[in-house]
Formats: structure tokens, C-alpha cells, sequence
């Protein structure tokens, strides 16, 4: 098809009742890459790629496949593949049986049908019953369909879901042989470190709204920031408190973990040391590190979880514990709680965080084409 | 587009390759023969003991498609599980991913498994036929006879009907055990207490099942029943506006609402 933008959704918006999935979402997905999709439960990006394959009507916007609406592509089969939900077969039939039912529809030949169910590595179980597949064969299964029609565009809706670490390596490398041969290939994740090794290219959503749309070479560049973790005395609390306001003074930025270890950035391990030895504070800790692109993703979704987790109190199922010093924690030191809200994540490096300005105020806004 | 005869031929592979086609369908005809076979043995038996009136209407060839009200519950099931599984099992958006023409997809599902239906509905109806009168001893009629041939057909039609009838409000409810819950008990009990309610029968003549089965009455009134308003061929129509609203309601359904 030769198009550049091979995917493009425009305005996209979908309302389920009150309740909105996506929205204003404008973004594209180019032939010959690896576009990770990325956001968190509940993000949009299952409505997404249902509104792409023509499934769900957009409340307003649209979205084309080569320049047209999917339902208006000629022979969509042979064109768009599509793993939506593993689970997603009739139990009682065979996965050849399914896969032959899905081939005839596009005129493919059977013997496509035993071909693809090679490459996907379900040849000996292709009689039976799909009801009996575990998760990675039903995963499996729905990558064979999705190949069936040898299509130049492929979706997949979290194709690692459930799968070894064979698997996982497996689809990593389909991936990117598919986008190679220059097909379009868009793909959806919960995890930041899959795509970064996966995706050249991410649209990062949280809320059903645009955060980040860039290549994965600028995110790790962006994000993947050194820092130090520093840590005085818990006996003397005074100490780091001194030492923090000497760091801040150089120039440096601190934040607190949840052990109450400090984070360090914007200053060199050295410098750290001399500052440290100036305020005449020992430390007990001074360690180099490096944030992962993990940390990263999650300080840009974490305005935008849906769905947060919260710690099990079990407060009616526990039996009065008999307090004893834990190890490393002296028993009068006060335990800091997890907040997970509160900003320990590694900080940005200094005045680039290219995504606050976006999460915070014009959250829908694409940003600034790179070309 | 998909042409229509690749999605036809799709279709029949799915319905060829699941089981509960092969056991609705067989019980369909195995229920209905071998309840309309054991009547038909009982009336013969006892056919002395029935009223005069019932005697003058008696109807060999209709009495032989007694095992109906029960074999029409096995081909609701099939018409059901057709269009219920692919929304059960998630397979409608690939299906509809594959065939983004609703229309084609789900018409041609109703066809082939209408067809599939009709032809086993037929075997049913013919084999009912055959067997009931071979049973019927003396009181048996013949395949020649006034319009037994078109009850025997008609038997066929009804079986088929029923079964497209229960596709279009699978199509409708978009839940295979949502419209079970529904369609058994209408067709088993309600559309059957009704039609002896002083009052309510006059509706419940109308209902698909009861205006369908005219169709196999080679006797006006078989068996002293309820006269109707209408012929053997307006019960086959009002069944047909019957069939005809719920495939278009499970059309709109399917065009309008997200898969
Ligand atoms: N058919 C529907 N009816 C009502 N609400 C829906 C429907 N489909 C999705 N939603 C809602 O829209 C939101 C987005 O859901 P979606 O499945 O697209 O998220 P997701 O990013 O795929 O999440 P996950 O990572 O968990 O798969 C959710 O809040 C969900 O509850
Ligand atoms: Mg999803």
C-alpha cells in the first residue's frame, strides 16, 4: 500500500454509557516498525484496536487502515490480522478446524491453515479441542489466525500474555522479523521492558488519552537517568537532614525512599562524598544506579492508574505479632510507609521531563512530530 | 468484501465441526420420531376409547407429528447455540474482524444452518410420517392422499422455521442461555397453557408455534380442536412474519451495537 501512516486514528473517542474509554486520541502507526502500545488496565487500548478493526462505532473521530475505514477494505482478511483475545475461540473445535473456518472466509488455502499452525507450533495438537489449550497455546493459536492471510498490517492485544519465556522470546523475534519484511505491526503491552526491547516506536496511553508518542530510543535517552542512592545513619535522623540541604544547596535534587534512603541526582558520586565529608556526616551507603525504563513508564502512567493497588492490611486476619527487631530495623526507628503516590520514583533528569507539561495540561495534545 | 459463497462455505465448516450440532439435530429427529411412533401406537390401542367428535377429525398424518412438541425444543437449542456461541465464546470479533459486512456474515450463518435444519426437519417430518402410520394399523392414511403430502412437507417446514426463528432471537439477545431461558419455556409451557386459557387462546393462536403447525393438519380442526381464522398456508405466513421479525431484529442488533 506504499502509505506512510498505514494506521491512523484521528480524534478517536469512545463512550461506553457514562463511562469514557478513549479519548481525542490522534495518533499513527507506520509500516516497517514495531509500535508498542503501552498503558495501564483499564488504559483504552483493547477499545482502541476494537475501534481499528471496525468492532466498536468511535463515539467521534475515526480511525483507517491505509487509508480506509476497516469495514470498507477490500478482503479485510488478506490485508489486517488481528489477536484480540486468546480466549476467544469456539472450545469444541479443533484449532484446525478454527483456523480452516477463518481461511475460507478469505479464500486462503487450506494448506495455509497446517502452515501457519507450524510456525506458531501447534502442528501436534491441531486436532484437538481448543477448550484444553492452556493460555499460551490459546495464545498461540490466536497469532496463528492473525498470520493466516499473510496480512501487511497485524494488531495484537498483549500477544506475551501467558506465555514462557520461550514464548515471550519467540513473539519478540515474530515481531520484529514481520516489521522487517515491512509490514506494520502495532502491539500492545503492560510492560515498558518488553516494548523497549520490541517496539521502535511507542504510544504510551493512561485514561484513554495520548501521553507520550515517540521512538523508544528517545524514551530510554529521556529516561533512563543515573541517580545515587545515599544513606546516613538511621540513628541520627539530624544528619540527613543536613546532608540533604547541603546536596539541594550544590545544586542537586533529593528524594526520599521509602527505607529512607536518599535519591540523588544532578550530582556526582564524588562531589556527593566531598559535601557528605564538608557537613561532616558519615554515610552508610553511596551507590551508583540507573533508573529502569519501568520506573520511568510508571512515573508517566501514574497520574493516569485506574486501577491502584493498596497494601492488604489484613487487619481482622492477623494475629498480634510479638515485635521484635527486624533485621536492619532498629526497633525504635519508626517504619515509613509505602506510599506508592508519593514521588520515589527516580526523578527526571533536571527541567526535561518531556511528559509533564502533557500529562498535566493538554494531556490529549500529540506531541511535536520529530520529522 | 468477503463473497458470500467463501462465508457460506466458512459457516458450514464451523457448524460440521462442533458437536452440538451432530446431538440437536439428532434429537431433534430421534425425539420427535420416537414420540410420535409411541402415540401413535397408543392411539391405535385406544382409539375406540376417543370421543366421537374426535373420531370424525381424526388425523393419522398429524398424529404422527405428535413428538413435534417435544422435538421443536432440541431444534430451538440448535437455532440457539448457532448464533449464541460465537457471542458466548468471544468468536464474533473474529469472525466480524474477518467479515466486516455484518449483513452477509449473519445471513449467511442463518442460511447454511437453516438449510441444515430444513433438511434435517424433513427427514424428521417424513420419517414420523412413515413410521406413525405403519404403527396406526387400520386408521392409517397414504402419502397420496389429499393434501397429506403438503402436511408432511409443511412438518419439514416447520422444524426448519422453528430453528431460524431461534437464530434471529439468539441474534437478538446476543446470549445463548438468555434466550434459552426464554424460548423453552415459551414454546414448552406458555405458548401451550395459553392456547387452553378461555381468552388467551385467541392470542396464543398467533404464536409462531401454534399458527406454524397448521401446516402439518391434513383435517380441518384435527382431533375436535380449536377452529382457526385461518388456512393450512396463513399459519405457515403468520409463522413466516414471525421468522421475518426476529432475523431483522437480529440484524439491527448486530449492525447497530458493538461486537
Ligand atoms: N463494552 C464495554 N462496555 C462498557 N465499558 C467498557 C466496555 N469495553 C471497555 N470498557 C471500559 O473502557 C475502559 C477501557 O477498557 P479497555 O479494555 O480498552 O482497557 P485496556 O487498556 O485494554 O485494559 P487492559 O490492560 O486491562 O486490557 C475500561 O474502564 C473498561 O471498563
Ligand atoms: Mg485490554
Amino acid at each position: 500500500m506504499g502509505l506512510w501512516r498505514m494506521i491512523e486514528a484521528v480524534g478517536l473517542t469512545k463512550r461506553y454509557g457514562a463511562k469514557t474509554a478513549v479519548y481525542n486520541l490522534s495518533f499513527h502507526v507506520r509500516p516497517g516498525t514495531v509500535t508498542g502500545f503501552l498503558g495501564p488496565n483499564g488504559s483504552g487500548k483493547s477499545t482502541t484496536m476494537r475501534m481499528i478493526l471496525g468492532l466498536d462505532r468511535p463515539t467521534s473521530g475515526h480511525v483507517t487502515i491505509g487509508g480506509h475505514p476497516f469495514r470498507q477494505l477490500p478482503n479485510a482478511p488478506r490485508q489486517v490480522g488481528a489477536l484480540l483475545d486468546a480466549k476467544a475461540v469456539h472450545g469444541g473445535r479443533s484449532a484446525r478446524s478454527h483456523l480452516l473456518s477463518l481461511a475460507q472466509l478469505a479464500g486462503i488455502p487450506a494448506q495455509r491453515v497446517d502452515e501457519v499452525l507450524g510456525v506458531v507450533g501447534l502442528q501436534d495438537v491441531a486436532k484437538r479441542r481448543s477448550k484444553g489449550f492452556s493460555l499460551g497455546m490459546g495464545q498461540r493459536l490466536g497469532i496463528a489466525a492473525a498470520l493466516l492471510g499473510d496480512p501487511q498490517v497485524l494488531l495484537f492485544d498483549e500477544p506475551v500474555n501467558g506465555l514462557d519465556p520461550e514464548g515471550i522470546l519467540w513473539v519478540r523475534n515474530l515481531m520484529k522479523k514481520l516489521a522487517a519484511e515491512g509490514r506494520t505491526v502495532f502491539v500492545s503491552s503492560h510492560l515498558m521492558s518488553e516494548m523497549a526491547l520490541t517496539a521502535d516506536h511507542l504510544i504510551v496511553i493512561g485514561r484513554g488519552q495520548l501521553l507520550a508518542d515517540m521512538s523508544v530510543t528517545d524514551f530510554i535517552s529521556a529516561n533512563s537517568a543515573d541517580f545515587a542512592r545515599v544513606r546516613t545513619p538511621q540513628t541520627e535522623p539530624q544528619q540527613r537532614e543536613k546532608l540533604t540541604a547541603a546536596l539541594i544547596e550544590a545544586g542537586g535534587r533529593v528524594m526520599s525512599e521509602p527505607d529512607g534512603a536518599l535519591r540523588v541526582t544532578g550530582v556526582p558520586l564524588p562531589r556527593i562524598s566531598d559535601l557528605a565529608h564538608d557537613a561532616d556526616v558519615r554515610l552508610w551507603e553511596l551507590s551508583p544506579h540507573q533508573a529502569s525504563l519501568e520506573e520511568a513508564y510508571m512515573r508517566m502512567t501514574q497520574g493516569a492508574v485506574d486501577y491502584r493497588s493498596t497494601e492488604d492490611q489484613l487487619a481482622h486476619l492477623q494475629q498480634p505479632q510479638p515485635q521484635h527487631g527486624g533485621y536492619g530495623t532498629p526497633p525504635q526507628q519508626p517504619v515509613v510507609p509505602e506510599v506508592p503516590q508519593q514521588g520515589w520514583y527516580a526523578p527526571p533528569p533536571p527541567g526535561q521531563n518531556p511528559y509533564a507539561a502533557q500529562a498535566q495540561s493538554e494531556p490529549a495534545q500529540k506531541p511535536e512530530d520529530p520529522r | 468484501m468477503a463473497a458470500v459463497s467463501a462465508v457460506l462455505q466458512s459457516e458450514w465448516t464451523k457448524i460440521r465441526t462442533v458437536s452440538s450440532t451432530v446431538w440437536t439435530l439428532a434429537s431433534a429427529l430421534l425425539v420427535t420420531v420416537a414420540m410420535g411412533a409411541a402415540l401413535c401406537a397408543l392411539l391405535q390401542s385406544t382409539f375406540d376409547d376417543l370421543s366421537e367428535a374426535e373420531r370424525a377429525t381424526f388425523d393419522p398424518t398429524f398424529v404422527s407429528f405428535s413428538g413435534m412438541m417435544l422435538g421443536q425444543l432440541a431444534m430451538v437449542v440448535f437455532g440457539v447455540l448457532v448464533v449464541g456461541t460465537e457471542y458466548s465464546s468471544g468468536m464474533i470479533r473474529t469472525s466480524l474482524a474477518a467479515v466486516p459486512q455484518r449483513a452477509t456474515f449473519l445471513f449467511s450463518k442463518i442460511a447454511v444452518a437453516g438449510a441444515l435444519a430444513l433438511v434435517v426437519g424433513l427427514a424428521t417430518s417424513f420419517l414420523s410420517f412413515f413410521l406413525g402410520q405403519a404403527l396406526l394399523g387400520e386408521h392409517r392414511t397414504t402419502l397420496g392422499a389429499d393434501n397429506v403430502l403438503r402436511a408432511v412437507v409443511g412438518g419439514g417446514l416447520y422444524m426448519g422455521l422453528i430453528a431460524v426463528f431461534s437464530m434471529g432471537v439468539a441474534a437478538m439477545l446476543r446470549s445463548s442461555m438468555l434466550s434459552l431461558g426464554i424460548l423453552v419455556p415459551f414454546f414448552f409451557l406458555v405458548s401451550q397453557i395459553l392456547s387452553a386459557v378461555p381468552k388467551a387462546k385467541e392470542v396464543a393462536r398467533y404464536f409462531p408455534d401454534q399458527a406454524g403447525s397448521k401446516i402439518m393438519q391434513v383435517v380441518p380442526d384435527a382431533l375436535n380442536s380449536e377452529k382457526a381464522p385461518y388456512g393450512p398456508w396463513g399459519g405457515l405466513g403468520i409463522m413466516l412474519i414471525w421468522v421475518a421479525a426476529s432475523l431483522l431484529g437480529g440484524y439491527l442488533v448486530l449492525k447497530r451495537r458493538d461486537a
